[in-house]
């Protein structure tokens, strides 16, 4: 069965149609994130030129970055059809036996980070148990989870008290940055390494007859990473200090990277991410393939709560403290909506990691962006609201389009 | 009946539900490189004894011989390891995975801890051919995109991948166009003339006609008859299935104990 290549001369115009009937057939796939980051970009450039700033943009980062790593964590749960809302207080939960172990009882930083780790392991495991053993709608679990966490937080925190964290390694996580050859060295490894990665993938196929991506394509991928990551390293390398020399990658940002990788692999290329999507989409056929469904919703519970666990060590790093709001308001909100505003369906079955990076990016400029413009919360929480919601509807509506059309 | 042995067999088969006793004493062979159809009015017990076999339900008493040797069959991995694969109505397939994907669900090819996809496509590509399969554009197209004759395609290939030796179709063909019918019953012959023993649920007569050798007809839980498709006749069979006999064949008064 090998597929006649296409003469290079048509090759362009062929993928631009194959792409244009995907999006009409409502596989809209990253294109309402990257199109909001441009609108959003634009108009707050117009009305407030310090939102265009390398100082903003790396602002714009670190404050993201609590969403984005959390959404990673979601995206495992909303694969499924199901959601996690305690997702948030997860995070504060972790944030604050983090900060009370190294703070109030001297530890040293990695152990507490593994301690706030496996506490949000622990607590995946509990709600995935529910969900999964017992037959608890994962709505009604996570919201009692949600209920529940919030008073923890307040027991854990006596009645509200703000213990700060100190330590200079957690601090640095939220706060400093890498100097910028480094910076530059891990932006040449992430094309390099991912141009490889391509290239390895096209030869093993060319070799046993198989399609393959035409190498334009190939190259087009592979120069817009370049681009976008040499863009966002140069700019980020730019001095942005006021008083003192203030320049690098924030290192929140090869963190995230970090989770990046191991997720996407996960999710593409092992045997288990293959049956997060098969539990997603039809979980009576993976049972029949012999996928056990319990324990790959348990599996997907305890990646999210620990993937709310990171989140919560940053955001304690990014505040230097703790406090009981820590994980609370609206982070879960704003946590889903980066999920879905990247593309991952609520339906189940769609979504990768990327989609948290490009929604997170989408939610943390809308905050950054009205704030900057001197909105308050409550207008912010308003617009963020009704950006789920459309979010939400596209997802909705794209996928009706898809079931009529036989794309999804 | 032949001269060639059954490659499956079941003797005096009993499954009950509760108090409902669905299937009385049923016998049933099924022949390498033959189709076999199994006919039966709503209710008569096709599916249970379907599940029988696949080892979904265990059965409550009876034999179960596999290639002449008597085996136990309690779970459809038990099922899958003697070779032994069903398609159910309702396709079993996910949505929002490609035809590969499918395909090897639950069984993927890994070097290591990574899929091994091209392995996968390759061979996903050689048994779709190896069935004549050419109506998919690409393997990599998500099973929603499929026709529903494409769809069944697709799962009849994902049963074949794996060796098996007897193939159980649930009816095929009942959702299907007449065009696509014709299609997968050309398919359904291909897997017998493979040398597959296939087994085939159908309510259709001409599709049992069209294709099959055999005919084994369950009447309210008994196997009324199970004969050569050659010797009887449409509207016999047509008895069989709705009083559970035919002239000389099918269940005798009282007999059915």
């Amino acid at each position: 069965m090998s597929t006649q290549t296409l003469p290079p001369k048509t090759e362009a115009p062929v993928i631009v149609r194959e792409y244009v009937d995907r999006v009409r057939g409502g596989d809209l796939g990253a294109l309402p994130a990257v199109l909001g980051l441009v609108v959003l970009t634009v108009v707050f450039s117009a009305f407030q030129p310090i939102f265009f700033s390398p100082g903003n943009f790396a602002n714009l980062l670190t404050q993201g970055a609590v969403y984005v790593v959390i959404a990673m964590g979601l995206i495992f749960v909303l694969l499924l059809g199901e959601i996690d809302l305690s997702a948030g207080f997860t995070s504060g939960v972790c944030a604050a036996v983090l900060a009370i172990t190294l703070t109030n009882m001297g530890w040293p930083w990695y152990a507490s980070v593994v301690a706030a780790m496996i506490t949000g392991a622990v607590i995946g495991l509990v709600l995935g148990t529910l969900v999964a053993k017992i037959g608890i709608p994962s709505f009604v679990v996570t919201l009692a989870a949600f209920i529940a966490f919030q008073g923890v937080v307040l027991l854990l925190l006596k009645q509200g008290t703000n213990i700060s964290v100190r330590d200079p390694t957690i601090v640095a996580i939220a706060n400093r940055n890498l100097p910028p050859w480094l910076g530059w060295l891990m932006a040449a490894v992430t094309v390099a390494g991912y141009a490889a990665v391509q290239l390895a993938q096209a030869r093993n196929r060319a070799r046993r007859g198989l399609p393959t991506t035409p190498p334009l394509l190939l190259a087009a991928r592979v120069g817009g990473l370049a681009l976008v990551v040499g863009l966002v390293v140069y700019v980020l390398n730019l001095d942005r200090g006021r008083a003192v020399v203030l320049q690098g990658v924030p290192i929140v940002v090869p963190v995230i990277l970090v989770l990046f990788l191991i997720w996407t692999f996960v999710l593409r290329r092992t045997a288990f991410g293959r049956h997060i999507y098969a539990v997603g989409g039809n979980a009576e056929a993976a049972r029949r393939a012999g996928i056990s469904v319990d324990r790959i919703k348990i599996a997907c519970f305890v990646i999210c709560s620990f993937m709310a666990s990171i989140g919560g060590i940053i955001a304690a790093s990014r505040a230097n403290s703790v406090d009981p709001n820590t994980g609370g308001s609206n982070v879960l909100l704003f946590a889903v909506g980066a999920a879905v505003i990247g593309g991952t369906s609520l339906f189940g079955g769609k979504g990768r990691a990327l989609d948290a990076i490009l929604g997170g990016a989408v939610v943390a400029m809308i905050e950054n962006g009205m704030g900057l413009l001197g909105y308050g919360a409550g207008q912010k929480l308003v617009v963020t609201g009704l950006v789920l919601l459309l979010a939400a509807s596209v997802d909705a509506l794209s996928r009706k389009r898809a079931a009529a059309t036989g794309h999804r | 009946m032949s001269s060639q042995a059954p490659v499956l067999e079941l003797r005096g088969i009993d499954k009950s539900f509760g108090p409902v006793q669905v299937l009385h004493n049923v016998a049933f062979s099924a022949y390498a490189g033959e189709v076999t159809a199994l006919v039966g009015d709503n209710g008569a017990g096709k599916s249970t004894l379907v599940k029988c076999i696949g080892g979904i339900h265990p059965y409550d008493s009876g034999e179960y011989y596999f290639e002449g040797n008597r085996v136990q069959v309690n779970s459809p991995r038990d099922a899958a390891a003697l070779g032994v694969e069903i398609v159910y109505q309702d396709l079993a397939l996910c949505d929002n995975l490609d035809i590969v994907q499918n395909m090897f669900l639950g069984r993927e090819r890994k070097s290591g801890l990574v899929l091994d996809e091209a392995t996968m496509e390759e061979m996903a590509a050689k048994t779709l051919a190896g069935l004549s399969v050419r109506t998919v554009k690409s393997l990599r197209q998500h099973v929603s995109s499929l026709s529903g004759g494409q769809r069944q395609t697709v799962a009849i290939a994902k049963a074949v991948l794996w060796n098996s030796k007897v193939v159980i179709l649930d009816e095929p063909t009942a959702a299907l166009g007449v065009a696509q019918t014709a299609q997968v019953l050309e398919l359904v012959r291909q897997l017998a003339d493979k040398g597959l023993a296939v087994v085939l649920i159908s309510h259709n007569m001409n599709d049992v006609f069209a294709v099959s050798d055999r005919i084994a007809a369950l009447y309210l839980g008994r196997m009324a008859a199970q004969v050569k498709a050659s010797e009887v006749t449409h509207s016999q069979v047509v008895e069989l299935i709705t009083s559970g006999r035919s002239g000389e064949l099918g269940l005798k008064n009282g007999a059915a104990t």
